[in-house]
């Protein structure tokens, strides 16, 4: 499968974590999935002439293009000029050469968050006019239209996140090579359903804290961060937990907030990220598929059972009161 | 004359072009173009300032880390909030993880494997350079991104994951490290270093930082030429002449890196120029947007006042870079920068003898490799798990402050101002952003312009390798330049 790789809007941070992934040979590992790299930005060594000479051979059919992956949102701006981005060494802005690719290639991969939906660099007063490649923050439409569809019939394959995952990249480059990636295998937002089809919350390693609402309240607690730190945990879709980041580590585990970053829009929350927003002490936004009324009695019911340890370590920055150990066979 | 416009400039973070004038085989001037922009300094305008944590790791997934501690340090800075010893120590873990993973990234996967190319076919070291840094296939190529991937597991544990944690806090670090964790970091600091003194040095890394002069590195590499890969570049690098190559300003910067709980840095600064280390006036800094498609509203301004507003259409202009100044003068900033500034004797004698060369740029990297790593182990073992990690605080309504730091690729700085409760103006200039500078008003090209000129330039090159040996030696990240 020849995989074309360019980046456009965004920090090359997709890339970057992709390095990491959980091999002790990642080009092996590419290579045994049969993914031909074609170019890509940080790992080729064409330079220049040598590169567009291959968007050439590309454009005029002779070279097959199976896979393009985008990483970095699309900047429409100034005026709907794509001058925000002119791709270095051939005067054309960058959306002009996305643009005609992707209508060359088999299948259409968004990387990351803000080739998906914008992301970040769509953030603020959007000053780049950035979008995603089917999307505009959650609207579809984006620089390739919402009726589009690659040559392989997928519309684009959103592997969301900031960065991504670079297991949800080889496992969806490494399906798709194998030709068992249809469209069953999205979930409504063009996500690969086998990350999507998690919560961030599955397996969070504070679960004790959240099942009695015992909550951190700074920057270092061992608490569940739901209630007043921020965390969209329970909201967002994501198997960050289950499947861990660079070892063993997940932004939850790292002590800070899940900001939700495979959603769109999440960039502009409508809140500080770092603090839980709230109407009438109960956070507005409540665990998915939880109707409000069990939440809050579900919350008021845990809490008044929290045990005390529970309470007294979910302020700590370590373990202060340790669980009993009890000495007898456990049941 | 002939005009020369190259790019896609790969094996750079981001996007580059440069565009050449070139005679009689040399480069006569060249202009740099940071191709794209994205406007975080408008984006962060209006929010809330913590919101910064969140945003300006998202500049750059490369130095994510290093513009989060810039950050964290401008927000400590403003709400007046000092890190406990444990904090401290992490944060310089965290980020010293990034940079000694990005001088690994630079060295094997951006770097050498421009001496694979054809034009080099000839040389007698081509077939074993093929063989080690062909990209794709290249063994150490390989083991680099191996020991890379294990290397980063450090930051699963230390701050969640790399790139864009939110770990580093103005208060410290949000992660507490126990004492078994604090064990299994260490045995992985152990195992990168075993990587280090097998494969890129074949000596300890005590044996490498222990390298006083140029002649003891000369004959360091004459004892044993074939073992490890700083001392096959080092072959390569007398062959190609690369201490003759891309000269620098012969001004260096550094802002001190590593700050340490009791005062100092674990890597002093300052301004090291004819032979001289001097204290850093960071209020003689300006930003000259006279190139750059953006207003220059108010001529060159410093980053606590400074204005970043599009101007697509202006004359003149050929980038998004601004164009940084200290004190009106074009500095260099980086690896080499900070081992001058730290009195490596190494790094004084190749750039006494040489000034700075595409070949004094990759040692300084390489040894730094090797100079910080037991600086790594040395702060982990001063951890005391039960100990805070993080000293809670407030940030006022009102106010100034900057956080200035060291990422990979040299100085960077934060600067921000909040008016009620928001971020009122937010200034990033960032390491690439001085060494990739424009021209400024007065016409001085900057540092990798200036280090273009008298570039060579082989018949029908259309991407002179010269140039992309000297382009690459400052280990530009485009992202960071414009933001």
């Amino acid at each position: 499968m020849n995989v074309l790789w360019l980046q456009s809007g965004g920090c090359g941070g997709c890339s970057m974590s992709l390095l990491c992934a959980d091999t002790t040979d990642f080009h092996g590992e590419l290579r045994d999935a049969g993914i031909e790299l074609l170019w890509h930005p940080s790992l080729s060594l064409e330079s220049g002439a040598e590169v567009t000479a291959l968007f050439d051979r590309i454009l005029d059919g002779e070279l097959p293009l199976d896979a393009l992956c985008i990483e970095g949102a699309l900047l429409r701006g100034p005026h709907g000029s794509g001058r925000f981005h002119i791709m270095a060494g051939t005067g054309q802005p960058m959306i002009h050469w996305v643009s005609r690719l992707a209508a060359c290639a088999r299948h259409v991969v968004a990387i990351g968050s803000c080739a998906a939906w914008g992301g970040v660099t769509a953030g603020g007063s959007n000053p780049t006019e950035a979008c995603g490649l089917q999307y505009d923050d959650e609207v579809r439409g984006g620089l390739l239209g919402a009726e589009f569809r690659a040559a392989g019939g997928l519309p684009v394959i959103n592997v969301a996140g900031c960065p991504t995952h670079p297991g949800w990249v080889i496992d969806t480059l490494t399906a798709l090579a194998a030709g068992s990636f249809n469209e069953a295998d999205l979930d409504t937002l063009g996500r690969p359903r086998f990350f999507a089809d998690q919560l961030v919350h599955h397996g969070c390693s504070r679960n004790e804290y959240y099942e009695f609402k015992a909550s951190a309240e700074k920057p270092s607690d061992l608490g569940c961060m739901m209630e007043h730190l921020g965390c969209k945990g329970t909201q967002a879709h994501a198997d960050c937990n289950t499947r861990p980041w660079n070892g063993e580590g997940s932004c939850t585990r790292g002590g800070y907030a899940c900001i939700s970053c495979t959603e769109p829009g999440f960039q502009e929350p409508g809140h500080p990220f770092h603090a839980t927003p709230k109407l009438a002490g109960i956070p507005i936004g409540l665990p998915t598929d939880m109707p409000k009324a069990w939440f809050v009695a579900l919350a008021s019911l845990s809490k008044s059972a929290t045990p005390k340890r529970v309470k007294v370590n979910a302020v700590s920055d370590h373990v202060v009161v340790p669980p009993v150990a009890k000495r007898t066979r456990l049941k | 004359m002939s005009r020369l416009i190259v790019g896609p400039f790969n094996r750079v973070e981001g996007d580059l072009e440069v565009t050449l004038d070139v005679a009689e085989g040399r480069v006569v001037s060249a202009h740099v173009n940071a191709p794209m922009y994205r406007g975080f300094e408008q984006i962060l305008r209006g929010r809330d300032p913590h919101d910064a944590l969140v945003y300006v790791p998202r500049i750059c997934g490369i130095c994510s880390v290093s513009q989060s501690v810039a950050a964290a340090r401008a927000l400590a800075a403003l709400g007046g909030i000092t890190m406990p010893p444990n904090g401290q120590h992490v944060t310089n873990l965290v980020l010293a993880t990034e940079n000694l993973a990005d001088h690994l990234t630079h060295f094997y996967l951006f770097f050498m494997p421009d001496f694979v190319r054809p034009v080099y076919a000839g040389r007698p070291w081509h077939a074993e350079a093929a063989r080690r840094f062909a990209p794709h296939t290249g063994e150490r190529v390989r083991a680099a991104i191996a020991a890379r991937q294990r290397w980063f597991t450090l930051l699963g544990t230390l701050a969640g994951k790399w790139p864009h944690t939110q770990s580093l806090d103005p208060g410290g670090s949000t992660r507490a490290i126990d004492a078994s964790e604090r064990s299994r970091l260490l045995a992985r600091v152990r195992e990168f270093r075993r990587f280090l003194e097998a494969v890129t040095f074949g000596a300890a890394l005590e044996e490498v930082a222990a390298l006083d002069s140029e002649a003891a590195l000369d004959a360091w590499v004459d004892a044993d030429p074939q073992r490890g890969d700083l001392r096959f570049f080092l072959q390569i690098a007398r062959d190609t002449a690369l201490a003759a190559l891309g000269p620098g300003p012969g001004r260096f910067l550094s802002y001190g890196a590593y700050p340490q709980p009791a005062g100092g840095h674990a890597l002093g600064g300052g301004v090291w120029q004819a032979g001289k280390l001097s204290p850093l006036d960071v209020e003689a800094i300006r930003e000259d947007a006279t190139h750059a498609w953006l207003s220059d509203e108010g001529g060159a301004r410093h980053p606590a006042s400074g204005l970043t507003e599009p101007v697509a259409d202006k004359p003149g202009a050929y980038t998004w870079n601004k164009a940084p100044r200290l004190a009106g003068e074009v500095v260099e900033t980086g690896a080499i920068a900070r081992q001058l500034a730290s009195g490596h004797p190494l790094v004084l004698d190749l750039v006494r003898r040489h000034g700075a060369s595409v070949h004094g740029r990759v040692v300084s990297r390489l040894l730094e490799l090797a100079r910080v790593l037991p600086m790594m182990e040395d702060w982990l073992r001063a951890l005391r798990p039960g100990e805070a990690f993080c000293t809670p605080g407030s940030l006022p309504d009102e106010g100034v402050a900057a956080g200035l730091g060291e990422a990979a690729r040299g100085s960077l700085g934060h600067w921000l101002s909040v008016r009620e409760r928001r971020i009122a103006n937010y200034q990033i200039v960032a390491p690439t952003t001085w060494n990739f500078s424009p021209r400024d008003a007065a016409g001085r090209p900057g540092a990798l312009e200036a280090a273009l000129e008298g570039a060579p330039v082989q018949p029908g090159e259309t991407t002179p390798v010269a140039v992309q040996h000297i382009v690459r030696s400052f280990d530009p990240c485009m992202v960071c330049t414009v933001h």
